[in-house]
């Protein structure tokens, strides 16, 4: 009996390692015209394959890709790719599975059922600022939480009740999927339901720059990271300059965690892809470079219904 | 009394006259105004594009920093590998049911139905065709953003277009030949494989290529389906179908070159707009590209066989 | 008798491969009609959404909830968008599509058939991103510098980017249509001495009523489900639009941004896939109306 237990670990054993012989082999000869790429993998202490999606928050994609570059360096059989079509369809889809990671801007809690939340696991990569930015030719450069209140609940209409000249404000809105906006909209409004909906609402931060830089007489709300001064005006809060150190201490109070969602049970090359972003290689360069707060930097946490403690 | 009546039916043709005259002006302009938007709008597109389309590395280099850098190697892989699929699911399926609707189905309740339901698939806003998608390949299914949930997306909106062409193509082929093939002791599934479809061939391949592209520009049905992304790195030398890197994969996901346009139309920076041009310019050039080659193509088949 | 057996078996090959290709492509559309209605309906029968209220309320909001634990579900300003665009973009085709069809075929058929035609078929074949894509740069500057506008996006602009995808299908059916006017009835009308311009007007326009009302609706039916090029130029506002071009949002465009945000299975998912019935219903009623018309014609040709 136990000869026979022991025969057949044996022989799971062989056909393991055939298979991992086989599979090796079709790497191998898939990977000729990449035997560069394939050399460096080898070198890294474990190698993991896989396919890795994401969708969610275009405000941190350009981190996570930049982050994705450098991941598939080290693993050349994981295949990174997304999108960022809105925190909202980031959570959807890891939720449902369409997706193995989703980028958020905002509490799961805040998008997603209970019952859902339970099966996500969070991970915080990143702390970004967001400010109002305003068109080049308006002169603008503070206004007050209840100033901006008045402007994106729809009160205040004219540039010249905040100080500028006599225009029209043209209010540029993010859809309603969108982190960015539900980040604003919590600092600004708190709890209270906004139902003003502007000029135009856009899909991407992207989309945001573009539109800020070719209409005059125009706010909108960007991350730090999609701050543009050629074309358009980043402005004071509350006289607060809106930079990362004013972040740090909550002293600029419009401002998000970055969350990036997986499912509890994802498989190998998701979890190594994001511990990979926790790692000291991304919190220690890469999220400076690309215009972020290392998690490790804030002085302050804040938790899903919004409440900002000290650490 | 005579003489006013000509004189009031000389005013009148004049009149006439002149409204023939100012008819034919105003329709002249219109036609003049039409042809305008069409060469200028390509015209535009080209000015716009062809310098970015001859850049190095903008056909042969993959997409980076979210499409805003970079080339779009992948997406035009992707928008030809997305084609080659539909067709090959679309075709054999159009071409059974256009046989079977021309040849076989009596007229009746079956031919009607089937005529419906093709007419209404025909109809139906490629928008909702995507919608069907997603939840039913993508989600139901768990094929996740996949080319090949994008190319069966593709395909419900390929296949209407292909079966009304192949029925217009077959029911073109004269009824004395089919009677003497009937004549012969032939099948009707004989004559139709061996006779009528070599003898519809040429219309036939010119609807295939001309639906081909409308496929390549798709893009709504494409949105949920295929996904807006492209893997960042895919090896075109692996053939191992199960690994996320392998280009022939088609349950990866992969982002055609129109559904790359909606995805950055909107940013900002220089770069991208050149890339979103000069995507726009491919796309336009390998349409217009199924366009002629559909023409060339029929015509080269039609002169061989009628030399035959 | 040994050799017919086998014919009979192929024929009932070719009979069973072709018939189910046939059913298979019916039983799709089947179950695409069937799944849309489903979880369409689903949003007034499950999940309790007011029919009235989803034709008539003016408020669409799917990120807040109302007092009743639902989003606000008016869709009445996506429905009027999407008919204020389909309507205006047709209005603005319609004249262009039939006059240049009248030229290509009456006035200078040679030109109509070697020249026009294959250049309007080039416009058939540009992708709707590409239109799109030309609107949001062109369209739209336009539209800033003419009305001096804020941003330049609303109905206006998506009309007349569908008005130049639509002129394509319009003028090619129309162009048919006229070609199908026997010559003899233009003989007929010269010949008792009317002008081109009179027999065009009373007498071929006439007689190719039917085919031209098809080519309209037909052009209609694709600027109702036109997507991505009306996103890109609308403004993607969900709310009353207050003149034509003030930023808006059609049932299409909804869908695009929307979809695929919410959980499947909740109240926002089932309502959105009730904006994609409706789309479905649209289009059903234009086929039908379609078909009315060839009854109608054939019934006038006896």
């Amino acid at each position: 009996m136990l000869d026979q237990a022991y025969s057949r670990r044996q022989f799971l054993g062989l056909a393991g390692g055939l298979a991992s012989f086989v599979g090796l082999g079709l790497v191998g000869c898939g990977g000729a015209g990449a035997s560069n790429a394939a050399d460096k993998g080898s070198a890294a202490a474990e190698s993991v394959s896989g396919e890795v999606t994401y969708d969610g928050a275009s405000s941190f994609q350009a981190l996570v890709e930049a982050a994705a570059e450098k991941f598939m360096d080290a693993n050349p059989d994981v295949s990174v790719s997304g999108s960022g079509n809105g925190s909202g369809k980031g959570l959807t889809a890891v939720a449902a599975g369409t997706v193995t990671i989703g980028n958020s801007d905002v509490f799961a809690e805040t998008k997603l059922e209970a019952d859902q939340v339970k099966n996500l696991v969070d991970h915080e990569v990143a702390v970004v600022g967001m400010g109002p930015v305003v068109s080049k030719n308006v002169k603008v450069d503070d206004l007050s939480l209840e100033q901006l209140k008045g402007i994106f609940s729809g009160q205040i209409t004219n540039w010249k009740e905040v100080g500028g000249d006599d225009a029209t404000i043209v209010v540029l809105n993010r859809k309603a999927g969108s982190g960015t906006r539900a980040t604003f909209e919590a600092a600004v409004f708190g709890d209270e339901a906004v139902d003003f909906k502007g000029d135009a609402e856009l899909d991407k931060s992207g989309d945001v720059q573009t539109q800020m830089a070719s209409t005059d007489n125009a706010i909108s709300y960007l991350d730090f990271s999609h701050f543009d001064d050629s074309k358009f005006n980043a402005i004071k809060v509350e006289g607060v300059e809106p930079k990362s150190a004013n972040v740090t201490d909550d002293s600029f109070k419009i401002w998000a965690t970055e969350h990036m969602y997986c499912a509890k049970d994802a498989d190998d090359a998701t979890k190594a892809f994001l511990e990979f972003m926790l790692s000291d290689d991304v919190q220690g360069k890469l999220v400076e470079e690309q215009g972020f707060i290392p998690v490790s930097a804030m002085k302050v946490v804040k938790d899903a219904s919004g409440k900002v403690s000290a650490k | 009394m005579a003489s006013t009546r000509i004189h009031i039916d000389e005013a009148r043709l004049r009149r006439v006259k002149k409204q023939d005259r100012i008819a034919t002006g105003v329709l002249a302009a219109i036609v003049a105004i039409v042809m305008l938007i069409v060469v200028s709008m390509v015209a535009y597109i080209l000015f716009e594009g062809i310098s970015t389309l001859f850049q190095p590395g903008f056909l042969t280099q993959p997409a980076r920093a979210n499409g805003t850098q970079g080339g779009v190697l992948y997406q035009l892989f992707d928008s030809f590998y997305l084609l080659l699929i539909t067709l090959s699911i679309s075709v054999p399926i159009s071409l059974g049911g256009a046989v079977f609707l021309v040849e076989y189905a009596p007229d009746g309740p079956i031919r009607d139905i089937a005529s419906t339901a093709i007419e209404t698939l025909s109809s139906l806003p490629s928008i909702v065709v995507g919608m069907f998608g997603f939840l039913v390949f993508s989600v139901q299914l768990g094929w996740k953003y996949s080319i090949i949930s994008g190319a069966v997306a593709l395909t419900m909106f390929n296949i209407p277009i292909l079966v009304r062409v192949i029925q217009q193509a077959l029911e073109d082929v004269p009824q004395a030949q089919r009677d003497a093939c009937l004549a012969m002791g032939l099948t009707r599934w004989e004559a139709t494989l061996h006779i009528l479809i070599p003898e519809a061939m040429p219309a036939i391949v010119t609807g295939i290529v001309l639906s081909a592209g409308r496929v390549f520009g798709e893009a709504a049905a494409l949105l949920f389906t295929s996904g807006m992304s492209s893997p960042v790195r895919l090896n075109f030398l692996s053939f191992n179908l199960s690994s996320p890197t392998c280009a022939w994969n088609v349950f990866r996901p992969g982002e055609s070159l129109a559904v790359h346009i909606y995805k950055i139309y909107g940013e900002g920076s220089p770069e991208a707009q050149q890339i979103v041009w000069g995507t726009a310019a491919l796309l336009m050039i390998c349409v217009l590209l199924f366009n002629v080659v559909a023409r060339i193509v029929g015509k080269q088949l039609a002169r061989r066989m009628t030399a035959e | 008798m040994a050799k017919q057996l086998p014919k009979r078996d192929l024929e009932n090959v070719g009979l069973g491969v072709t018939g189910a290709c046939v059913a298979l492509v019916t039983l799709v559309v089947a179950a695409l009609i069937f799944m849309v209605a489903q979880k369409g309906l689903s949003a007034f029968l499950k999940d309790g959404v007011s029919v009235v209220e989803f034709f008539t309320g003016t408020k669409w909001d799917l990120a807040n909830t109302a007092e009743n634990g639902l989003p606000y579900t008016g869709a009445l300003p996506l429905i009027v968008t999407s008919f204020a665009v389909m309507v205006l973009s047709t209005l603005i085709a319609l004249p262009i599509a039939i006059g240049s069809a009248i030229f290509a075929v009456e006035i200078s058929p040679k030109f109509g058939s070697k020249v026009f035609q294959p250049l309007i078929e080039l416009l058939t074949g540009i992708p709707s991103v590409v239109f799109g894509l030309v609107g949001f740069h062109v369209v739209v500057g336009l539209m800033k510098s003419v009305f001096h506008v804020s941003t330049g996006l609303g109905i206006l602009p998506g009309a007349i980017v569908l008005a130049v995808m639509i002129l394509p299908t319009m003028t090619t059916l129309s162009v048919d249509g006229l070609r199908a006017v026997p010559d003899s009835y233009r003989l007929g009308s010269l010949a008792l001495g009317y002008t081109r311009w009179q027999t065009i007007w009373h007498v071929v326009l006439k007689s190719a009523m039917p085919s031209l009302m098809t080519a309209v609706i037909l052009g209609m039916t694709r600027a109702f489900g036109e997507t991505l090029a009306v996103r890109m130029v609308i403004g993607g506002i969900e709310a009353m639009p207050t003149s034509l071009l003030s930023p808006a949002s059609t049932i299409t465009t909804t869908l695009t941004t929307s979809m695929a945000v919410y959980a499947e299975g909740s109240a926002q998912d089932d309502v959105l896939w009730a904006l994609g019935l409706l789309l479905m219903g649209m289009s059903l009623i234009f086929i039908l109306i379609i078909h009315l018309i060839g009854r109608k014609g054939a019934k006038a040709r006896g």
